[in-house]
């Protein structure tokens, strides 16, 4: 396939981040065919992060969530269908049908669908004021329940759970995070991160319950007012965060007979088990080579770089080099960066010390660095990225040795192995 | 509004109106400058944004702060002139401002 032709189309389902960067990188990438982004929410492609973060706090304002100017898509000749879903797909006939009933033919499909919040399946997750967070709509139910004096119940101690804690504690709410597991970031972070999580929220007023399960919410006149935990204790509160994970809205791939596993699985062009079908971000299932397994990543940075994978397979270009995974997370005045997968190591080595409020986890396999967990330490990460991609054994006393500079680090890494 | 102009790796040059308050790195990713990726939004969390500050610019726009420097410390073609735009806030005194995209 050339990169030129005109009369190609591409139909992209979703318009978050991912449908949004991918429509933006085909142009950018020179395709010239006719491209429709359908989304199912009022706005155009928007930024998730900052709901929980700085736009929760007021500190930014709903024009700057938006990724590009909403005249940019006109502009480019991008057809936005915003406020209308997918309803199926004709793989045969090569064509997406709409909720409004409009039918949209396509030469490559793009799927583009996110996850959604996990909901909780306990009596009462239905009351008034349990909320979740992922839409622009979520985050303005949150933002006008979020007062001074405001209990505030969040269940899961996971990323979202904590970052809007803290936006809460800004915004004077009291904040109770309820976490099933017996530490924070359980799944996702080393112990000694967690550590520094909990000792950090409880520090500016934040409660925790670990090892707690819920039974149901507690309601008056159809309004929360508890979260009642499997030991028979309720946590009275005034509202609900419900931040327990979210899972890929696959359905319409699933349907089509897409090949899926808990995520629409594609290779490393992105493509589905149809080869005219695309799928990336949050709903997908993908191969990550450096680390010998799929994985259902759900990033801002993934997101991207799907979009450049199928982008990239549209228009005749090689494949984008395997990536580093990253994330990062932003509560109080701690920034946290996170190259690779914190999975399957074998050993933590901890560069500085938690309770300055700056340090690094690395975590190693046979030697050489597979994840890095930075608070406040951007040289960390950024080392950290090189060493995970070279996949080269580190020098340990350095490592741990904050007198060493990252920079030599990676290279006495690199010459020891060269 | 304030002009900014972007030279690009390939040899492109793009004008750009930017609103004063904005971050350049948002002007650009508006306008579709190639190469300002941007992949954080803005959270100086990750070196996509990473301009080279034109020599007769430098005063104006001001040196990085601690973490975005030791962002770029890292960063491909880094110079001394380099900063993350994310992080160069839009100013009536930034008219005309030159920037190159390594």
């Amino acid at each position: 396939m050339s990169g030129s032709s005109t009369d190609r189309r591409v139909v992209i389902v979703g318009a978050g981040h991912a449908g949004g960067a991918v429509a933006a990188q085909l142009r950018q990438f020179g395709f010239a065919g006719p491209i429709t982004l359908v989304g199912e929410e009022a706005y155009p492609p928007y930024q998730r992060p900052p709901l929980s973060k700085a736009w929760l706090k007021g500190e930014a304002g709903s024009e700057t969530l938006l990724l590009r100017p909403a005249d940019y898509y006109a502009g480019a000749g991008i057809e936005l269908r915003l406020g209308a879903t997918a309803t199926a797909l004709d793989r045969e006939g090569r064509a997406v049908q709409l909720s409004d009933g409009s039918v949209y033919p396509y030469d490559s499909l793009i799927l583009a669908c996110g996850a959604r919040p996990r909901t909780l399946p306990v009596p009462g997750a239905g009351l008034d004021g349990v909320l979740a967070l992922r839409s622009i709509a979520d985050a303005d139910r949150l933002k006008a329940v979020l007062r001074p004096g405001l209990r505030l119940a969040i269940i899961g101690g996971g990323y979202i759970g904590l970052e809007v804690a803290a936006s809460a504690r800004h915004l004077g709410a009291e904040a109770t995070v309820i976490e099933r597991e017996s530490r924070l970031l359980a799944r996702v972070a080393c112990p000694e991160l967690s550590a520094f999580y909990a000792d950090t929220h409880t520090a500016r007023g934040v409660r925790f319950v670990l090892g707690a399960g819920v039974e149901a919410l507690t309601g008056t006149a159809g309004q929360v007012c508890g979260v009642a935990l499997s030991d028979g204790n309720v946590i009275a509160c005034d509202a609900v965060l419900v931040g327990v994970g979210a899972q890929p809205n696959d359905e319409l791939a699933q349907a089509a007979g897409l090949a899926c596993d808990s995520g629409v699985v594609v290779d490393l062009e992105a493509r589905t088990s149809d080869p005219a079908i695309f799928a990336i971000g949050d709903m997908t299932r993908r191969p990550l080579p450096l680390y010998g397994c799929t994985w259902r990543l759900e990033s801002v940075p993934n997101a991207l770089e799907q979009g450049k994978q199928a982008a990239a397979a549209i228009t005749g270009r090689p494949a984008p080099a395997p990536e580093v995974p990253w994330f990062w997370s932003d509560q109080y005045e701690f920034k946290l960066q996170i190259a690779g997968l914190p999975i399957a190591a074998d050993q933590v080595l901890i560069r500085g010390n938690a309770g300055s409020g700056r340090f690094a986890a690395f975590h190693l396999r046979s030697g050489a660095v597979v994840a890095v967990e930075a608070v406040n330490a951007p040289q960390e990460f950024m080392a950290g990225k090189l060493l995970i991609a070279s996949q080269k054994p580190v020098d340990v006393a350095q490592l741990v040795d904050t007198g060493v500079p990252m920079k030599e680090v990676v290279a006495s890494s690199a010459a020891v192995c060269a | 509004m304030t002009r900014i102009v972007f030279a690009t790796a390939d040899g492109g040059r793009h004008e750009v109106e930017a609103d004063a308050g904005a971050s350049v790195m948002e002007a650009a990713v508006g306008a579709g400058v190639p190469g300002i990726t941007a992949d954080c939004g803005g959270a100086c969390s990750c070196a996509t944004c990473h301009v080279h500050v034109d020599a007769q610019w430098l005063e104006r726009v001001g040196a990085p702060e601690e973490h975005e420097a030791a962002l770029l410390e890292f960063a491909d073609n880094v110079g001394p002139f380099s900063r993350l735009s994310c992080q160069i806030q839009v100013s009536d005194e930034l008219d005309g401002l030159a920037l190159s995209v390594p």
